[in-house]
């Protein structure tokens, strides 16, 4: 059981707890950056994967998980910064810009779609969100001029300052490349969360009421919130897309909307971390399932059949799991858990238990 | 000629879109909540009645399934909100929405698992028969489609209108507490309804298995049903439908009249153009709110 004294007022708004929960943390990112001497290539490629959802679920997180606007359609804008991000390089520009405007330009696309979705609430905007991720599918084959259509298009290394990082020839420094953005992005996220924007989110998510009442604009906390969270988006389907190497307008489908959505939950809404325990399951669902796969047919002597949409049930089990058990998702079993030990033996049973709540309609009619 | 042709065919179409909106308006009008899995509730009636129907499976004769499969979506809509939505009884929206898609993805997979990934047809009385109406063409499933979508969308309005349970299952949805106080079961009455609500899936994947044919993933039509329940706005019954027909008679005009490409998109253009401009439904029920 540790006693944290607070001895400064600074203490309440620093990013860190203490020195202990500060080097916590630099000892799992040291691990992390020497990860390409400890781990083979496909494990370093999965990480890879690993971080780049991370990326995305940050960016979700940021809409979803604090400002409360829950969206399906968060795969047409890792395609927006996907093609974004192409299309830059095929013109000749840089990667270290190229990256960047990707990024930017998302977050221009995000407001446009921030402006109309600002009435709406709760399952409208999921929605049209949902509507939008449909419709991307045939824009891309619309504008085929930019984005290749149906073909798709090819993107293999580039260039950094003189180093050509490519996700099959320099997979460490393409690991490198994204764990940069990862902690950017991370580092980004916990300033933000400090800041009176990041204090409007969370009002906002809360209850739009109150927040107005106490000050915030709504309208325009909603749209910056949009514009972070795709331009986030963006950089991650720019990687998504140098992963990948190849793709197509099927590549960035409804599917990964749901998927990126349901990943923060099973993470945790709310919380930086859940971004990230998010994107392990996701990244390593599909290795670990294959593995048991193997393991019950040596074991019981079956043959070992593939199994279509097996990876979705299992996660839809899990997803209907987290949702009736730990609405909180791991990161709140996690602090369950860690307050347990703090707190020992003085944790009672009832800590975490939430208020009872009774849903009201909007409707009148 | 060549129109009044695709009208039908719209119409029949539009009344299956029809059929899972009203399914999405039911649950919402009742619960406030969205059922994100009513489309894959449809796959999952039309396979039950295809398991029952069908030679290569059960092979009980049709009118007999009939009421099987209907009373197993009852049964089954009823135990989905008795052991996971209830649990979730009083929380937002959201959480709703995200549970009922990981529903869906499981249904696909168990319906995946049972009856396989191919397309299956309901064998039925009404297939391959028709009426010619004048130099129309007209399928006998399209018509009893529509027949039964314009009743079925009938009764339930009434219902929700005219009877003790509809009033107290629309009080119970608007706010829970206020419900208790008079004295509506709220957890009894959400449980009927999510029966209800299988039944109508039921219905709408029967018609849909008769005029053409299923597989596991049919349950993604439920994305244009959105479109349909949105147009109509959440709230209203004969929204629902009409909706649902609007979007089903748009679809095949569109791919006539409009360069392939765009066609599809029609649906989705007027969804979010209908969610833009009014953004709670051509028939809408929501007011500002006030403090």
């Amino acid at each position: 059981m540790r006693i944290v004294f607070k001895t400064d007022y600074m203490q309440d708004i620093r990013p860190w707890k203490d020195g202990y929960q500060l080097s916590l943390y630099m000892i799992l990112l040291a691990a992390v950056i020497a990860a390409p001497w400890w781990l083979d290539d496909f494990y370093l490629g999965e990480l890879t994967n690993v971080l780049i959802w991370a990326i995305a679920g940050l960016g979700l997180m940021i809409l979803t998980g604090h400002t409360g606007q829950a969206s399906l359609g968060h795969a047409a804008f890792l395609a927006v910064g996907c093609y974004a991000n192409v299309a830059l390089i095929e013109a000749g520009v840089p990667f270290l810009i190229a990256f960047p405007v990707a990024g930017l330009l998302t977050g221009i696309a995000g407001v446009t779609v921030a402006i109309p979705a600002l009435r709406l609430h709760g399952i409208y905007l999921a929605i049209f969100t949902l509507a939008l991720s449909v419709l991307m599918d045939d824009i891309i084959v619309l504008a085929e001029p930019i984005t290749g259509g149906v073909a798709g298009k090819y993107l293999g290394g580039v260039d950094i300052l003189g180093l050509t990082v490519d996700r099959w020839g320099t997979p460490e420094l393409f690991f490198w490349l994204v764990l940069a953005v990862a902690v950017l992005v991370t580092l980004g996220y916990i300033n933000l969360l400090r800041t009176p924007l990041g204090r409007s989110f969370i009002a906002v998510r809360d209850s739009e009421v109150s927040a107005q009442a106490m000050g915030v604009d709504i309208s325009r906390t909603k749209t910056i919130s949009f514009a972070l969270s795709c331009a986030v988006t963006g950089w991650a389907g720019a990687l998504m897309g140098m992963y990948a190497g190849a793709f197509n307008n099927e590549t960035f489908n409804v599917l990964i909307s749901i998927q990126l959505l349901m990943m923060i939950v099973i993470g945790g809404l709310g919380s930086i971390h859940g971004a990230f325990l998010g994107a392990i399951v996701i990244g390593f669902l599909p290795q670990f399932l294959s593995i048991s796969k193997e393991y019950v047919g040596a074991v019981f002597g079956g043959s070992t059949v593939a199994i279509p949409g097996l990876e979705f049930g299992i996660f839809g089990i899990i997803l209907i799991a987290f949702i009736l058990f730990e609405p909180m998702g791991m990161y709140g079993r996690w602090l369950k858990i860690r307050t347990w030990f703090e707190l020992f033996p003085f944790y009672r049973k009832d800590m975490f238990k939430r208020q009872k709540s009774y849903l009201k309609t909007e409707r009148l009619r | 000629m060549d129109n009044a042709q695709l009208l039908i065919s719209g119409l029949a179409n539009g009344c299956v879109y029809g059929l899972i909106a009203l399914g999405f308006v039911l649950i919402y009008k009742a619960t406030e909540a969205v059922n994100f899995a009513q489309g894959d509730f449809m796959m999952l009636g039309a396979f039950v009645t295809i398991g029952l129907t069908n030679t290569e499976y059960m092979g009980l004769p049709f009118w007999l399934a009939l009421p099987i499969s209907l009373g197993i979506m009852a049964v089954f809509g009823y135990l989905v909100d008795r052991l996971i939505i209830r649990r979730l009884f009083g929380e937002s929206q959201t959480a709703v929405v995200i549970l009922t898609i990981a529903m869906g993805f499981v249904i696909r997979f168990v319906a995946g698992l049972i009856w396989g990934h191919e397309p299956h047809t309901l064998q039925n009385p009404l297939a391959g028969k028709d009426i010619r109406f004048g130099g129309l063409v007209l399928g006998l499933e399209d018509v009893a489609v529509i027949v039964v979508t314009v009743l079925l969308t009938w009764s339930l309005y009434v219902f929700f209108n005219k009877t003790k349970l509809g009033l107290a299952m629309q009080g119970a949805s608007q706010n829970q507490l206020a419900a208790y106080y008079m004295g509506i079961p709220v957890k009894r009455v959400q449980g009927l309804i999510w029966a209800l609500a299988g039944v109508v899936a039921g219905i709408a994947g029967i018609l849909f298995a008769a005029k053409g044919s299923v597989d596991p993933t049919t349950g993604l039509l439920g994305i244009k049903a959105f479109a349909a329940a949105v147009i109509g706005g959440f709230g209203s019954l004969p929204g629902a439908l009409a909706g649902g027909l609007i979007v089903g008679v748009i679809e095949p005009f569109a791919s006539r009249y409009i360069a392939a490409g765009y066609s599809q998109i029609a649906p989705y253009a007027l969804l979010l153009a209908v969610l833009i401009f009014r953004p709670h439904g051509l028939f809408s029920q929501v007011r500002i709110k006030k403090v």
